[in-house]
């Protein structure tokens, strides 16, 4: 079996809120709280949940542009929250992120093919043969170089500004690539249109995804595996047919559910979900789901559920599945 | 109408794509009143430049029998003032002395201030409370005040000026550069940099400073004729420039006592600092709406 | 809301404290000996430092520091070396002269300024906007010593209407009003100025608000749209005004000496002429505490009239 090219372990952030006279740390806004998995070569992770259950932190924390509180996060077997600044700008060529804004994420004040080029430059590449790898990259994302080369960010849609988006994320040649809900800005025929793009360059370009959104169509739409986050844990992996086919997690259960579907067999009849997400910086007492689950049980409680695999391609965190009595902790 | 919507999106495809810093050069030109300003400044430095060789007399040389000769007298069309100093040539001569005793302290005050703003903002912390507090006790006296203090610690003369009005511009300068620098700081393309592996110096040159300059910029130059005014403002008090250094608001102050004899040429010092000042304020409204690009 | 006003209050102490410390080193970094500057050039050694003792010159600076610091406290501001008098005493007549001045000012500014600005917000682009803007910009750029100067010339020498110098000296409120009117307005030149483009720009983001076209398009009566835009705009307004009345206090020194009006200006500057350092230390702090007194004043006003703003 081929070792993964993502590993994460135990990954936790929480921030402090300050408040009163003196600002002293009165909370902690627990983000990420514990999640670990494996991301294998040439696979597509997609990570799904509700805004506020951390994905974003976590796609900052995988590549270090947060520094995570607890956990390990190993890139090709190498600790990369333990290396070096230097190393870790090298290991940077091979991780790379592309931003949700396609708005914010462009310097205005850059043509593209500068912005696209600047990652190169970063890296030593002499002024002129960035240049050119630049414009050979937009060349490849769809924007073509001598009619958008020179152009400002603010002259660009928001599809082409994804575009670019990811052209510079390529240009360095990474094999990872984190997408932090790339296409949810867009509108939907450009979202097609994105997504098509980013399944291309991921044959050609043998790469790996560990794609993030919170719209489940696109999620199964490109992912062989999906992760289901709540509240800043894990709640459910598995592929993404036996997820969609079988979800096991109550929280997986209403989120497939409350999908909207053109199907009439397929329509809502009753909300799956009850309550208000609650807030990450005072979560419910062991399973962070209880207060919204039809399932809940006393045992709910007590200690958060560990993972605990019902087939060879999904694993839940849920007492529902746990045969095991609760003094295991 | 269909068709020239066609030809004018087809022309605009084609042409070429400003730069930020054109663009705004390209809506200046454009604005009458910018341009207006723009020329009177440029006649006042100008004339400022060439006083050597533009003043009739010299502006220390004058005899008492000449004193306070009208506006329109054939040998000084000024006027003299109370010494029988020839008007024109001092007016000239002392606009040098005040355009440097206003300008150079903003000057100072944006390169000082912009740097001291950047490093709070980006570093954050102990770095920002530090320089951010230190700076919010200057801020806690008011302009005029600030200068007199400084100025009458410091004694006369345009160097103590210069640093005067200097410290009184730095903290504003150092507020408005931090708060800059710590919006963009948010922003994703300063996350996504990092991301590409660019260090911090890499970060603020390309990435920081020409985002932050803009708002910097503007500010500053809304400062300068306060400036001119105070560095003014300044003579006339005695703690400034000194006797017989020609400046405009030293003249103002020696000619205060003639205005019963006179009523005009006491009035040509502050009118040309009213001038001056006028247009650098419009200049800076000018500015400011040309940097004003949305979207 | 009183977590903010607590921090404030926390802020101001620092504050004032390194204000205190500017002051007092002010005086140190003048060249030049003050004793020296003020006793006869003939007085023996003996004398000096018979006077630099009683003064406290001799100690550390730090110490010295401290004990004035401690005085300042108790309101003992020193002598004046000069007169020989509490400073305090002149410090407060003299602030009382300036504070009626200011205040006449501000008013003045204040309701030219906010007429001005949203007369000119509400008829945006149009003639009566540039003629208002257009007063705005010659507000703040005028010289406002000049202006004095200016004010006198035409009122007092050529006209006659109204007195050039100081405060009344005959009693009753007519004289005291015809000798506060000319600088009241020259002071206020500046301050009309900035007030009314604020006032402008305040009116126009919010007039220019997507939800207040809509109710004008759907027939808003205008004078509810009027009360809105006010209210909306108050914050802004009230900072503003906070800090042009900080500006008119301590900026006064210029307006004052043009007119021999006998406020903190004009003390200022006889002071300085004098090298009175007790004086100079005593009228600047004093200034400098009411300004840190007036931010905060007006930055808790703010959160009462909007809570929505807590500025860190």
């Amino acid at each position: 079996m081929t070792p993964p090219l993502l590993e994460v372990q135990g990954l936790r952030k929480h921030f402090p809120l300050r408040g009163g006279v003196l600002q002293r740390t009165q909370a902690w806004v627990r983000a990420v709280d514990g999640v670990s998995f494996a991301v294998a070569p040439g696979e597509t992770l997609g990570v799904v949940g509700e805004s506020g259950c951390g994905k974003s932190t976590l796609a900052r924390l995988l590549l270090r542009l947060i520094e995570p509180d607890a956990g390990l996060v190993k890139f090709r077997g190498e600790d990369v929250l333990a290396a070096s600044p230097a190393r870790m700008k090298r290991l940077r060529r091979d991780m790379q992120l592309v931003f949700q804004d396609p708005y914010a994420s462009l310097n205005p004040r850059l043509t593209i093919e500068d912005t696209v080029a600047f990652s190169l430059r970063v890296h030593g590449t002499p002024r002129g043969e960035a240049a050119e790898r630049a414009r050979a990259l937009l060349g490849r994302v769809g924007l073509d170089p001598r009619l958008h080369g020179r152009r400002y960010a603010h002259e660009l849609s928001g599809g082409q500004r994804q575009r670019v988006n990811i052209a510079r994320a390529l240009v360095l040649d990474p094999k990872l690539l984190v997408l932090d809900e790339p296409v949810s800005a867009l509108d939907k025929s450009v979202q097609a249109q994105v997504l098509n793009l980013l399944q291309g360059l991921k044959a050609e370009r043998a790469l790996t995804y560990v794609f993030i959104s919170h719209d489940l169509n696109v999620i199964e739409y490109v992912s062989d595996r999906v992760l289901v986050m709540y509240l800043g844990e894990v709640v459910e992996t598995g592929t993404a047919e036996a997820l969609a086919q079988s979800p096991k997690h109550p929280y997986t259960q209403a989120l497939f559910a409350s999908a909207p579907s053109m199907d009439p067999e397929h329509r809502m009849e009753r909300l799956p979900i009850a309550g208000d997400p609650p807030n990450p910086i005072d979560p419910p007492s062991g399973c962070r789901f209880r207060t919204r689950c039809s399932f809940a049980m006393a045992r709910c409680a007590e200690a958060p559920p560990q993972p605990v695999p019902v087939s060879p391609t999904q694993a839940v965190a849920c007492y529902l599945y746990d045969a095991e009595p609760a003094s295991v902790a | 109408m269909a068709i020239s919507t066609v030809v004018l999106q087809a022309e605009m495809a084609a042409a070429t794509p400003m730069s930020y810093w054109r663009t705004v050069g390209w809506r200046l030109a454009r604005d009458p009143t910018t341009l207006v300003a723009a020329g009177v400044l440029a006649l006042i430095v100008l004339s400022a430049l060439l006083a050597p060789w533009l003043a009739p007399y010299d502006p220390a040389a004058g005899s008492i029998r000449l004193r306070l000769a009208s506006v329109g007298s054939p040998e000084h069309v000024l006027g003299t003032d109370e010494q029988g100093r020839d008007m024109l040539s001092r007016l000239l001569w002392g606009g040098r002395m005040t355009l440097v005793a206003g300008l150079t302290p903003v000057l100072v005050a944006f390169v000082l201030g912009s740097g001291l703003g950047v490093l709070a903002g980006y570093l954050g912390g102990l770095t920002n409370t530090l320089i951010m507090r230190t700076m919010d006790i200057f801020y806690a006296f008011p302009a005029v005040l600030l200068a007199i203090a400084v100025s009458g610690a410091l004694g006369p003369g345009l160097a103590n000026t210069v640093i005067a009005l200097s410290i009184v511009f730095v903290p504003r300068v150092v507020r408005v550069a931090e708060s800059a620098t710590v919006q963009v700081q948010g922003l994703e393309y300063i996350a996504a940099a990092r991301a590409s592996g660019a260090g911090v110096a890499a970060i603020v040159r390309h990435h920081l400073l020409a985002n932050v300059l803009g708002p910097i910029l503007v500010f500053s130059s809304t400062q300068v004729s306060l400036s001119i005014i105070l560095a003014a403002g300044l003579s006339f008090l005695g703690l400034g420039v000194t006797p017989p250094a020609a400046e405009w608001g030293l003249m103002l102050n020696t000619l205060r006592q003639s205005i019963y004899v006179n009523a005009l040429v006491p009035a040509l010092p502050g009118l040309a600092i009213f001038v001056t000042s006028m247009a650098f304020n419009l200049l800076s409204d000018g500015l400011r709406d040309a940097m004003d690009i949305r979207g | 809301m009183w977590v903010y006003v607590g921090r404030r209050l926390l802020l101001a102490i620092p504050t004032l404290l390194g204000a205190s410390i500017i002051v007092f080193a002010m005086v140190h970094l003048a060249p030049g000996d003050p004793i020296a500057a003020v006793m006869p050039a003939e007085s023996s050694k003996a004398e000096i430092e018979a006077t630099k003792r009683a003064y406290g010159f001799d100690k550390p600076l730090a110490v010295q520091y401290l004990v004035w610091l401690g005085r300042v406290a108790t309101g003992d501001l020193g002598r004046s070396i000069a007169t020989r008098r509490p400073v305090i005493l002149d410090v407060r007549d003299a602030l009382a002269n300036s504070l009626v001045l200011a205040l006449s000012s501000s008013l003045l500014a204040f309701v030219l300024g906010v007429g001005l600005g949203l007369l000119a917000a509400f008829r945006q682009g149009r003639v009566l906007d540039k003629v208002a803007s257009g007063m705005a910009v010659v507000g703040v750029s005028v010289p406002h010593y000049w202006a004095g100067i200016i004010l006198i010339i035409v009122f007092s020498v050529q006209l006659n209407w109204l007195p050039a110098m100081g405060a009344a000296n005959d009693p009753g409120i007519v004289p005291y009003l015809r000798h506060i009117a000319l600088p009241t307005i020259a002071l206020a030149l500046i301050p009309l100025g900035v007030i009314t483009r604020v006032v402008r720009s305040a009116a126009l983001d919010i007039l220019n608000q997507e939800f207040v076209l809509a109710l004008r398009a759907k027939g808003l009566a205008a004078r509810r749209v009027f009360t809105h835009v006010v209210k909306n705009s108050a914050p802004q307004i009230l900072t503003v005004l906070g800090l042009q009345f900080g500006f008119q206090l301590g900026g006064s020194v210029l307006v004052e000496s043009v007119f021999s009006w006998p406020g903190t200006g004009y003390l200022l500057n006889l002071a300085i002429f004098q090298r009175d350092i007790p004086v100079l230390q005593g009228v600047i702090l004093v200034l400098a505490t009411f300004f840190v007194l007036l931010n905060l004043a007006v930055d808790l006003l703010q959160t009462l009239v909007d809570p929505r703003i807590v500025r860190h």
